[in-house]
C-alpha cells in the first residue's frame, strides 16, 4: 500500500509502492478511482488515473490490485455500451443518474443475468486453450462460443448445459497433473497484449461496406486495415456510422474515442432500429460500443482503443469476422500526448511522444485474417478501421502520418468536396487500395470478371478528367474536342450517379456489389454508346442534356429488387435516345 | 508554519476536511501562478482564497500538488500581492457557483458575484463550476428544430434544441449582430416552454457587451437572461473561469428548472489565449501555435455540456463565438473547435464587402444534427432535398463564376450561365436578408424553391420528383 505525493491532473505519483508491479492497476484515494501504473522509480510509482482528481491530495492511499488492466469476456458483451475501462455506462446510469460520477463500481458483465448454456463438448474431451465447449445464444443473430481459456489444457471432467449467469461454474477440467479448473462463462484478458492466434493469414476476402466509392475504387480486406483522415465537417464521422452499419462483418466493435457525446447517443439510439441486411435483425444485436467521450476523463481514452480491440480479438477468436472502427485515433495520441508531457519525457514531433509510431503500429497489426487456437482450425478476421482527425486538415502531421506507414487503405477526405456537398467526400485523386490486386480473384469469381475493369476505367476517367479540368480552366470548355467533353461528361456522371451517396436515404445508404456493377455498367454503357454517336456526328450538347442520363441519376434509389428490369429499360431508352440524335445529325 | 485562524468549512458534497489553515509561505508569483511551500492537507483543484494585506481577497485554484508544495493558478490579478505579507487559505472544496432561478436578469463578473445594484442573490445550492461528464446513455439526440428566422441557418444549416453551434467570425465581422437576431428570434415552433438565455462575454469590448445588454434590453429579453461580464480591460486570468460559471448556471436553469437555456458565449478565442497563458507560464510542451496539447480536452469540457439529458424536460443550445485570427479556419482554436462542435457558422470578409448581411459563408457552413431536425412532421417534407440542391446547385454556381472571371462569360456553356444567375440571385436574396428580417421556414423554403426555378427543371437531381412536381413554382414552369 502506497501513499500520494504528487497530484497533476490525471498524473499521481505516490511511494511506497515496492509490491506493485509495472501496469497494475490501482485504486487512488478514498474514492478508490481507477488508475494504471506507467513508470515505477525505486519504490515510487507514475499512476494514470482513468477518473478526475479533484479533491485527491498528497497522503491518500493507493492500493495496487495486483493485475493489469484487463477486460471481462463473455456473453452479454453485445449491445451493450462501455466506458474506456469497460464499465456499463448504462449500468453506472442506473447507479448515479444522468452524469457520470466518480468511484461507480459496476461489473462489465451482468452478475444477475442466466443465459442458456449448451454443451458441446463431452466429459473426457482432451480440449487446449481456444476450443469451444459450449454455446450460448447471446443475441438473436449471434451465437457466442464458449471457449477454454487460454494457456489451460485438460481432460473435461464434468460440463452441464443450462441457465447460468457468467460467474456460475459450466465446466470442469482436470489438468494433466491432476489438478481441477472451473470452468465459467467469463474470462479475464489483459487489454495491452494482443490475443494469440495459430497462424495468419494475408487477407482476400473484401469487407463489401455497401458505399461505392470504397468497395469499388479503394477495398479494404477482412481482417485488413484502413484510415480515415480529414478535417472537421468532412463527413468523417458520417463515414464511419456507415461502415458500422452496412459493412458485411459478423460484429462491430465501435469506439468513440474523444468524440462527441451526442454522436454515441445517436448510434445507441439508431442502431437497434436498423435492419441488418444480412440477417435481417437490429445492428445492434452485433454491436458492442465503448464511448469515452470528449468530456469524460482523458487518461481513459487512450485505454479505450484497447478495451475495444481486446473485445474484438475475443469475438474474432470464436471464427467470427469482426471490425474495429475507431472514431477518432487523433484524440488517443492526444491523450498519449498529454500524459506524456506530465511525466516531462521528452517529446517527439509537436509535443507527441518519441512511442506514438510503435503504440499505433501495434494497434493496428492487432487486425488480420487469422487461424484461431483451439482445435478445429476455424478462421476469424479482424479488420480495424481508424478515423484521425488531423489539426487543420493537415495531413502532414505526426499522427496522420504514422497512421499511414501502417495501413493499407488510405481513404483521404475533402473538404473542398463536402463544401460541394459530394458525399462521402472521399477524395479520388489521392485515396488509395493496396488491397486491389489482391481481392481481384474473388470479386471476378463473386461479381463478374470485369469488376476490376470497370473499376480501374472509373478511376482513369476522373484523373483524365483532372487533366482536362486543367485545360478549361485555361482555354475554356469550347476548346474541348467532343471527344474530350464526353470524357468530362462520363467522369461527371461517374461523380455524381455513382460516387455521391446519401448516407441518409433508404435505398442509397446502403448498395449491394452487383447493383454496383450495374451501375458502373449503365455509365460506361452510355459513354461507349455515345463515343459512337459522337463519331455518327451527334452533338455534344445535346446529348449532354437527354432525358436518359436523369434517369441514370436517379438509378442509385431503384430499389434492389426492382434494379434488373429498371437497368434493361435504360439501356433500351439510352440507345433510342442516342440515335435519335445520330438521326437528327444526319438530317 | 503560522495558523492565523482555524475555523469549519461550509459544508461541501465532495471534500470533506475539518481545518482550514492560513499560511504565509508563498514563495514565488510568476505570472498567474503562484507556488505556496509548507502546506498540508490541501487536494488537487481546490480553491484557495488570497488575502491582501489590504484586507482584499483573491481566488485561485491548486493545479498541482507535490508533497508539501502547491502550485496555483491565479484567478485575478498578481498586482499588488506581497509574498511576505499576504496570506493563503485553502477552502477544502473546488470552484463553486451559488445559484438560483432568480439569477435571471441579473449581471455577474466572471467569477461569478453579482455587480450589478440588485439584491444579493440567495442561492439555492452552490455547484462545482467543472460539472460532471453527462453519460452517452442519458443523452437525448437533439432534434427539436429551432425556427431562428435567418435563412441560411433555418434552411441550410438547422439548428436544433441542445446543439451546439458555433460562428466562426473574424475581427470586424458582425458576429455579434448575428447571435443577437439568433437570441432574439430563436423559438421552438408551437410550444410556449420556458427559455432563458445564459450570455458570457469572454475579454470582449465594454462597447461590444453593452451591444448585447442594449439589445436584450430593447426586446425584454433580460429578464430571462443571466449575465457573465469579463470586459477586455478585467483580468485575463479570469476568463478560464467565466464560460465555466455561465454554463454551470445554464445547466442549473435547465437541468433542475427545466427550462430551454440558449448559452451564448463570446470570445472563446480570448479563452484560449488566457489558457495558453497559463500554459506558457507553467512551462509545458506547446502543441501548435503555443496552445497548450490539452486545449481540445478543455474545450470539449466546455462544450459538451450542451445537449439534452434524461430526467429532465430543458435543454443546453449553445453559439459559441469565436473570432479567427487571419480568418484562418485552420488555426487551432476554430480547429479544435469544429472538431467537437456540430456544426459551424462561419462568416465570411467577401460577402461582407458585398454587403450581404448576415456575411454567411454557406458552402463550408454545416450543421450536423439538420437531418434528424428537418422533413415532414418537423418542418416540410421538400426540406432535405432542396436543402441538398440549393448547396450543390450554389457550389456549382460559384465554380461557373470564378470561371467567367477568368475566361469571360462566353466560355460558360449555357447551363452554366443559368448556374452563375442562381448564384448571384442566392446571394442577394436567400443570404441577404438582414438582421432585422425575421423568417418562417414556410417563407424560406419557398425562396428556396423561387431561386431553384431559375434552373431549368431537369437539374433538380437530389429532389425527388414527386415533391418537384409538387413545390416547382407554377408561373415560371
Amino acid at each position: 500500500m502506497g501513499k500520494i505525493v504528487k497530484v497533476s491532473g490525471p498524473l499521481v505519483v505516490a511511494t511506497g509502492m515496492q509490491d506493485a508491479n509495472m501496469s497494475d492497476v490501482v485504486r487512488v484515494g478514498e474514492q478508490r478511482l481507477i488508475g494504471e501504473i506507467l513508470n515505477m522509480t525505486g519504490d515510487s510509482a507514475s499512476i494514470q488515473v482513468y477518473e478526475e482528481t479533484s479533491g485527491i491530495g498528497p497522503g491518500a492511499e493507493v492500493v495496487t490490485t495486483g493485475t493489469p488492466l484487463s477486460v471481462e469476456l463473455g456473453p452479454g458483451l453485445l449491445e451493450n455500451i462501455y466506458d474506456g475501462i469497460q464499465r456499463p455506462l448504462e449500468g453506472i446510469m442506473k447507479v448515479c443518474g444522468a452524469n457520470i460520477k466518480r468511484g461507480v463500481e459496476v461489473p462489465a458483465l451482468d452478475r444477475e443475468k442466466k443465459w442458456d448454456f449448451v454443451a458441446t463438448a463431452k466429459v473426457g474431451d482432451q480440449v487446449v486453450g481456444g476450443d469451444v465447449i459450449g454455446t450460448v445464444q447471446e443475441t438473436s443473430s449471434t451465437v457466442h462460443k464458449i471457449m477454454v481459456p487460454i494457456g489451460m489444457k485438460g481432460t473435461i471432467s464434468s460440463i452441464t448445459s443450462g441457465s447460468f449467469t457468467v460467474a456460475d461454474v459450466v465446466a470442469t477440467l482436470t489438468t494433466e497433473k491432476g489438478e481441477k479448473k472451473d470452468l465459467t462463462m467469463m474470462q479475464k484478458w489483459p487489454v495491452r497484449v494482443g490475443r494469440p492466434y495459430k497462424k495468419k493469414y494475408p487477407p482476400h476476402i473484401p469487407l463489401s461496406t455497401g458505399q461505392r466509392v470504397i468497395d469499388t475504387m479503394f477495398p479494404v480486406a477482412k481482417g485488413g486495415t484502413a484510415a480515415i483522415p480529414g478535417p472537421f465537417g468532412s463527413g468523417k464521422t458520417v463515414m464511419q456510422h456507415a461502415l458500422a452499419k452496412w459493412s458485411d462483418v459478423d460484429l462491430v466493435v465501435y469506439i468513440g474515442c474523444g468524440e462527441r457525446g451526442n454522436e454515441m447517443t445517436d448510434v445507441l439510439r439508431e442502431f437497434p432500429e436498423l435492419t441488418d441486411p444480412r440477417t435481417g435483425k437490429s445492428l445492434m444485436e452485433r454491436t458492442v460500443l465503448i464511448a469515452n467521450t470528449s468530456d469524460m476523463p482523458v487518461a481513459a481514452r487512450e485505454a479505450s482503443i484497447y478495451t475495444g480491440i481486446t473485445i474484438a480479438e475475443y469475438y474474432r477468436d470464436m471464427g467470427y469476422s469482426v471490425a474495429v472502427i475507431a472514431d477518432s485515433t487523433s484524440r488517443w495520441a492526444e491523450a498519449l500526448r498529454e500524459m506524456s508531457g506530465r511525466l516531462e519525457e521528452m517529446p517527439g514531433e509537436e509535443g507527441y511522444p518519441a512511442y506514438l509510431t510503435s503504440r499505433l503500429a501495434q494497434f493496428y497489426e492487432r487486425a488480420g485474417q487469422v487461424v484461431c487456437l483451439g482445435s478445429d482450425g476455424r478462421m476469424g478476421a479482424l479488420s480495424a478501421i481508424g478515423a484521425v482527425s488531423p489539426q487543420g486538415g493537415d495531413i502532414s502531421e505526426p499522427v496522420t502520418q504514422a497512421t499511414l506507414r501502417i495501413v493499407k487503405v488510405f481513404w483521404g477526405l475533402d473538404s473542398s468536396l463536402a463544401y460541394r456537398r459530394h458525399f462521402p467526400a472521399i477524395n479520388w485523386l489521392n485515396s488509395y487500395s493496396l488491397y486491389r490486386d489482391r481481392l481481384e480473384p474473388w470479386f471476378a469469381e463473386h461479381v463478374s470478371p470485369k469488376w476490376m475493369e470497370y473499376t480501374g476505367r472509373c478511376l482513369k476517367t476522373l484523373q483524365l478528367e483532372d487533366s482536362l479540368n486543367e485545360i478549361v480552366k485555361l482555354v475554356g470548355v469550347d476548346a474541348l474536342s467532343a471527344e474530350d467533353r464526353l470524357t468530362l461528361e462520363s467522369a461527371r456522371s461517374i461523380r455524381e450517379d455513382f460516387l455521391q451517396q446519401n448516407a441518409f436515404e433508404d435505398e442509397d445508404c446502403y448498395t449491394a456489389l452487383d447493383k454496383q456493377y450495374c451501375m458502373m455498367g449503365l455509365v460506361f454503357a452510355f459513354e461507349d454508346k455515345a463515343r459512337r454517336a459522337i463519331a455518327e456526328g451527334a452533338n455534344i450538347d445535346k446529348l449532354a442534356e437527354l432525358p436518359v442520363r436523369e434517369r441514370i441519376g436517379r438509378f442509385k434509389s431503384v430499389p434492389y429488387a426492382a434494379y434488373k428490369t429498371e437497368a434493361e429499360k435504360i439501356t433500351a431508352e439510352m440507345t433510342e435516345q442516342l440515335n435519335g440524335l445520330v438521326q437528327e445529325a444526319k438530317v | 508554519m503560522k495558523f492565523q485562524r482555524i475555523f469549519v468549512p461550509p459544508q461541501s458534497d465532495g471534500m470533506e476536511i475539518n481545518m482550514i489553515r492560513e499560511y504565509k509561505t508563498i514563495e514565488e508569483v510568476a505570472g498567474p501562478l503562484m507556488l505556496v511551500k509548507q502546506v498540508e492537507g490541501v487536494k488537487y483543484d481546490e480553491l484557495g482564497e488570497i488575502q491582501l494585506p489590504n484586507g482584499e481577497v483573491r481566488r485561485c485554484r491548486v493545479l498541482e500538488v507535490n508533497g508539501r508544495n502547491v502550485l496555483v493558478q491565479l484567478f485575478e490579478s498578481s498586482a499588488g500581492l506581497n509574498l511576505a505579507e499576504s496570506k493563503v487559505r485553502f477552502t477544502g472544496h473546488g470552484v463553486e457557483l451559488p445559484v438560483s432561478e432568480h439569477m435571471l436578469g441579473r449581471v455577474f463578473n466572471g467569477m461569478g458575484e453579482a455587480i450589478d445594484e440588485g439584491a444579493p442573490i440567495i442561492p439555492d445550492k452552490s455547484l462545482d463550476i467543472n460539472g460532471t461528464p453527462i453519460n452517452p446513455a442519458a443523452r437525448f439526440y437533439p432534434s427539436e428544430f429551432i425556427q431562428t428566422g435567418v435563412s441560411t441557418i433555418d434552411g441550410l444549416n438547422t439548428l436544433v434544441r441542445g446543439q451546439k453551434l458555433p460562428i466562426f467570425s473574424g475581427s470586424g465581422l458582425p458576429h455579434a449582430n448575428l447571435a443577437a437576431q439568433i437570441a432574439r428570434q430563436a423559438k421552438v415552433r408551437g410550444s410556449d416552454s420556458k427559455f432563458a438565455v445564459v450570455f458570457a462575454a469572454i475579454g470582449i469590448t465594454f462597447e461590444e457587451a453593452d451591444f448585447f445588454i442594449s439589445d436584450f434590453k430593447k426586446t425584454g429579453a433580460i429578464d430571462r437572461t443571466v449575465l457573465f461580464i469579463n470586459l477586455a480591460s478585467d483580468a485575463a486570468i479570469e476568463r478560464i473561469s467565466t464560460p465555466r460559471m455561465a454554463l454551470t448556471a445554464a445547466e442549473y436553469l435547465a437541468f433542475e428548472c427545466d427550462m430551454h437555456v440558449l448559452v451564448i458565449m463570446t470570445d472563446i478565442t480570448n479563452y484560449a489565449e488566457a489558457l495558453r497563458e497559463v500554459s506558457a507560464a507553467r512551462k509545458e510542451v506547446p502543441g501548435r501555435r503555443g496552445y497548450p496539447g490539452y486545449l481540445y480536452t478543455d474545450l470539449a469540457t466546455m462544450y459538451e455540456r450542451a445537449g439534452r439529458k434524461m430526467g429532465s424536460e430543458g435543454s443546453i443550445t449553445m453559439i459559441p463565438i469565436l473570432s479567427m485570427p487571419e480568418d484562418d479556419k485552420t488555426h487551432p482554436i476554430p480547429d479544435l473547435t469544429g472538431y467537437i462542435t456540430e456544426g459551424q457558422i462561419i462568416l465570411s470578409r467577401e460577402m461582407y464587402r458585398k454587403g450581404y448581411m448576415p456575411p454567411m459563408d454557406v458552402l463550408p457552413s454545416l450543421s450536423r444534427l439538420k437531418d434528424k431536425g428537418i422533413g415532414a412532421g418537423k418542418t416540410r417534407e421538400d426540406h432535405a432535398g432542396t436543402m441538398n440542391q440549393l448547396f450543390s446547385s450554389y457550389a456549382r454556381g460559384k465554380e461557373a463564376k470564378e470561371l467567367m472571371v477568368v475566361l469571360g462569360e462566353a466560355a460558360l456553356t449555357p447551363l452554366d450561365r443559368l448556374y452563375a444567375k442562381f448564384a448571384d440571385a442566392f446571394e442577394q436574396e436567400y443570404v441577404n436578408q438582414g438582421f432585422y428580417e425575421n423568417r418562417t421556414i414556410e417563407q424560406t423554403l419557398e425562396l428556396g424553391w423561387k431561386l431553384l426555378s431559375i434552373l431549368p427543371r431537369s437539374e433538380m437531381k437530389r429532389i425527388n420528383p414527386a415533391l418537384v412536381a409538387k413545390y416547382w413554382p407554377k408561373e415560371t414552369d
